[in-house]
């Protein structure tokens, strides 16, 4: 489903992404692992299209088709979805309007009617209760005022809602309380499906308890530098990443 | 409305370039303002004799005056001898006669504004009798008022049918001492609407200009008088959905509201006159004086205004809290997309004890527009116990545009609170980022943006003017963003 070659990408005229390939089929989940700065969310960035990142080589082709040649919406329509590492609050905005917006572009773009207030707002319920889900925070505007738990909880809603074939996860674990951590892991759980491939990016091997990947990366200076099960995660967090480091620099 | 003003200058000058100088059965006098112009107009309009007199009054006074420079505008040169000052409406005949003879490109707009068909149809002035049954329309709302008591008419006939409360009321408010353009409307004003509430009546239903059939055929300088008596109740829309065509034309309006012992007015504007091309040629200069005067006690007046249109907007509704214990409140949206310029704000001038207000205001600029709030609260000595909260937002859209704020505060009672808050922000490129993730174009999640940043304002707005207001401001941001 997703095809990533020899990805370079700078910002501000910096390195920071240098040479990344990774292969996803539908249905795997993939774990990136990473120190901070390693260019995690850079990678997810560059996959949903935010400008500011110049792509310097490589290709990366989703679904057959040259990912980086659309716009973030079109990649939006085309079924890429991206849980915020710091989902951003829009003041006046009220949350399920916005999220009834995108979703009516979306099926717009597959052709499909658009969905009335009515219909909206049962779909909106059911997908609630995935993440158990706060019906308070519906009315409210994106995100403002949400604690850094409820933000990552309406990401992940906001995902079983649009339904995307390509889901990056950044950080959705951090900042959440244990039950919240395992309400959020087995709403995800929930979402895994044979069509539907997702990027996990975590710090911690605890999520991949209860999200158990198909396969772990772990990127250090812009680069994977090792690959494995979720048997790997559990090796860094007794080595720590100096032990990938140190085999970076010995390679 | 649009087309529902005398498109004078556009009028005349086709008369010249395709020589239907007879052809067109327009009841139009000669250019230029002079006295003899005045009682003309007076004349043309069978006014009684305090009329013309208070007309002319007000003429002298105004070759007096000087036009008023302070704005943080800029104006071209306006020649008074070159406007023409009466028009009679066109008659039936001279309108379209279906929607396919109206311009395409103004029935496009009014679809996006999402004005259902028959109101377009009325909008663009095409005769209402070949179109649909408004005149039904008219008459249930009318027979509905009158058995309330209510009267709501264009302002000549209340010149006519109702002298003794013209002559109580005209001017009290807005004297025609009171600025350039005000004294220039009083000497020249066309129609407009007045509007009665007696003692203790709640007005039936919203009074809206849409539904009052011969708006269609208010001038360019309107007048408006709204009269809530003791314990009354009345809000009122002034629907302005329609771009004009005209090069730059002066539109120098006064509304006037008095609302006497607990009575309430609320009085909601959209104005969308046509705000000139994307390189500034064209657009309306909307000089509009409007005050409202609380003159009894708990009386209330609330003005919310969303103004997209014109070249240059120069509009501070006021309120003149005179009553002890009553109560001002402005909520304001104004956006300035490529050249258009706007210079809003209102005054609250604080008389009685414990007098109440409060200013919202939400500035949008976008592509060169510039947008100026500028506010006046002034709190008099004998005003004990009097609160203003003020919140002023500007939100910048681009890097060509600018955002100014002129807060002005005379506070003579030491007993009064006034609070101020200011912010001025970009639509930030997280935000834009998000949207666009979610699937929402940039431009539908620009206007997103926008409309969340007004919502203060819009939830103010009688709800089918707050979806229209949404619309609106999609369509007025149409290219600002790249
Ligand atoms: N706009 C920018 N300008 C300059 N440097 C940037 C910019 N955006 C990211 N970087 C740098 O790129 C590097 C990678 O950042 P990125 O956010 O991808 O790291 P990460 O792996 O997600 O880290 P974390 O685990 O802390 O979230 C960092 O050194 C960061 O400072
Ligand atoms: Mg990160």
């Amino acid at each position: 489903m997703l095809s990533i070659k020899d990805l370079h990408v700078s910002v501000a005229g910096k390195p920071i992404v240098n040479g990344i390939d990774l292969e996803i089929k539908a249905g795997e989940v993939h774990a990136i692992m990473g120190p901070n700065g390693s260019g995690k969310s850079t990678l997810a960035h560059v996959l949903a299209g935010r400008s500011g990142y110049e792509v310097t080589r490589g290709t990366v082709t989703y679904m057959g088709k040259d990912l980086l040649a659309l716009s973030p919406d079109e990649r939006a329509h085309e079924g890429v979805f991206l849980a915020f590492q710091y989902p951003v609050e829009i003041p006046g905005v009220n949350n399920i309007y916005m999220l009834k917006a995108g979703l009516n572009a979306i099926r717009r773009h597959h052709g499909e009617e658009e969905l009335d207030a009515v219909d909206f707002l049962s779909l909106v319920r059911e997908k609630m209760k995935i993440v158990d889900m706060d019906e308070s925070l519906m009315s409210r505007s994106v995100n403002e005022g949400f604690s850094g738990g409820e933000k990552k909880r309406n990401e992940i809603f906001q995902m079983a809602v649009l339904e995307p074939r390509l889901a990056v996860l950044d950080e959705t674990d951090s900042g959440l309380d244990i039950d919240a951590l395992k309400i959020v892991a087995g709403g995800v759980n929930k979402l895994r499906n044979k069509d539907r491939a997702i990027i996990l990016v975590t710090h911690y091997q605890r999520l991949l308890d209860y999200i158990v990947p198909d396969k772990v990366h772990v990127l250090a200076h812009g680069r994977i530098q090792r690959t494995g099960d979720k048997s790997l995660a559990l090796e860094l967090e007794k080595h720590g990443y100096g032990w990938i480091e140190s085999k970076a620099g010995a390679a | 409305m649009a087309s529902t003003k005398y498109d004078i200058k556009t009028a005349v000058d086709q008369r010249y370039k395709h020589g239907f100088v007879t052809d067109i059965e327009a009841d139009t006098i000669q250019p230029g303002l002079s006295e003899d112009i005045v009682r003309l107009i007076s004349a043309k309009k069978s006014e009684p004799a305090f009329m013309l007199d208070w007309r002319l009054r007000a003429f002298r006074h105004w070759t007096t005056m000087k036009e008023p420079v302070w704005a943080h505008v800029r104006v071209a040169p306006i020649n008074y001898q070159d406007i023409i000052y009466y028009s009679a409406p066109k008659s039936q005949d001279d309108r379209p006669k279906s929607l396919d003879e109206v311009d395409p490109k103004l029935l496009e707009t009014y679809e996006k504004l999402g004005i259902p068909l028959h109101e377009r149809a009325a909008l663009a002035g095409v005769a209402v009798d070949a179109v649909f049954d408004s005149v039904s329309v008219a008459t249930t709302f009318k027979d509905k008022l009158a058995e309330a008591g209510v009267i709501f008419c264009p302002f000549s006939d209340a010149v006519r049918d109702h002298p003794d409360l013209i002559q109580q009321y005209l001017g009290t408010v807005v004297p025609y001492t009171d600025n350039y353009y005000a004294a220039l409307n009083s000497a020249v004003f066309s129609d407009g609407s007045f509007v009665f509430i007696p003692k203790g009546v709640r007005c039936p239903m919203e009074l809206s200009t849409y539904f009052r059939i011969n708006a269609r055929n208010t001038g360019q300088f309107e007048r408006t008088l709204i009269i809530a008596e003791e314990a009354s109740n009345v809000s009122y829309l002034e629907g302005c959905t329609a771009p004009m065509r005209d090069e730059n034309q002066l539109h120098a309006a006064v509304v006037e509201l008095i609302a006497l012992d607990n009575a309430k007015i609320k009085y909601s504007t959209v104005q969308n006159w046509y705000p000139g091309d994307e390189h500034g040629r064209g657009g309306i200069y909307n000089f509009v004086t409007k005050r409202g005067d609380c003159r009894g006690v708990s009386s209330k007046i609330s003005w919310t205004q969303v103004e997209t249109g014109s070249a240059i907007t120069w509009k501070y509704p006021s309120c003149v809290l005179r009553g002890d214990n009553s109560v001002g409140e402005f909520y304001s949206v104004a956006l300035t997309n490529n050249y258009q310029q706007a210079d809003t704000g209102t005054k609250m001038i604080h008389i009685g004890k414990n007098t109440r207000s409060t200013i919202i205001s939400k500035g949008i600029s976008a592509g060169h527009g510039q947008n100026s709030y500028r506010g006046l609260v002034k709190v008099l000595k004998g005003a004990d116990g009097a609160r203003n909260y003020t919140q002023c937002d500007s939100l910048l859209i681009g890097d060509k545009c600018g955002a100014h704020t002129f807060p002005y505060m005379e506070v003579t009672n030491p007993t009064a609170i006034v609070e101020h808050e200011a912010s001025t922000s970009k639509i930030s490129e997280d935000q834009l980022f998000y949207c666009l993730q979610r699937g929402i174009s940039r431009e539908d999640a620009v206007s997103l943006i926008v409309n969340g940043f007004c919502k203060a304002v819009f939830k103010e707005l009688p709800m089918e003017f707050a979806v229209e207001a949404g619309r609106l401001m999609s369509v007025s941001l149409e290219g600002a963003v790249g």
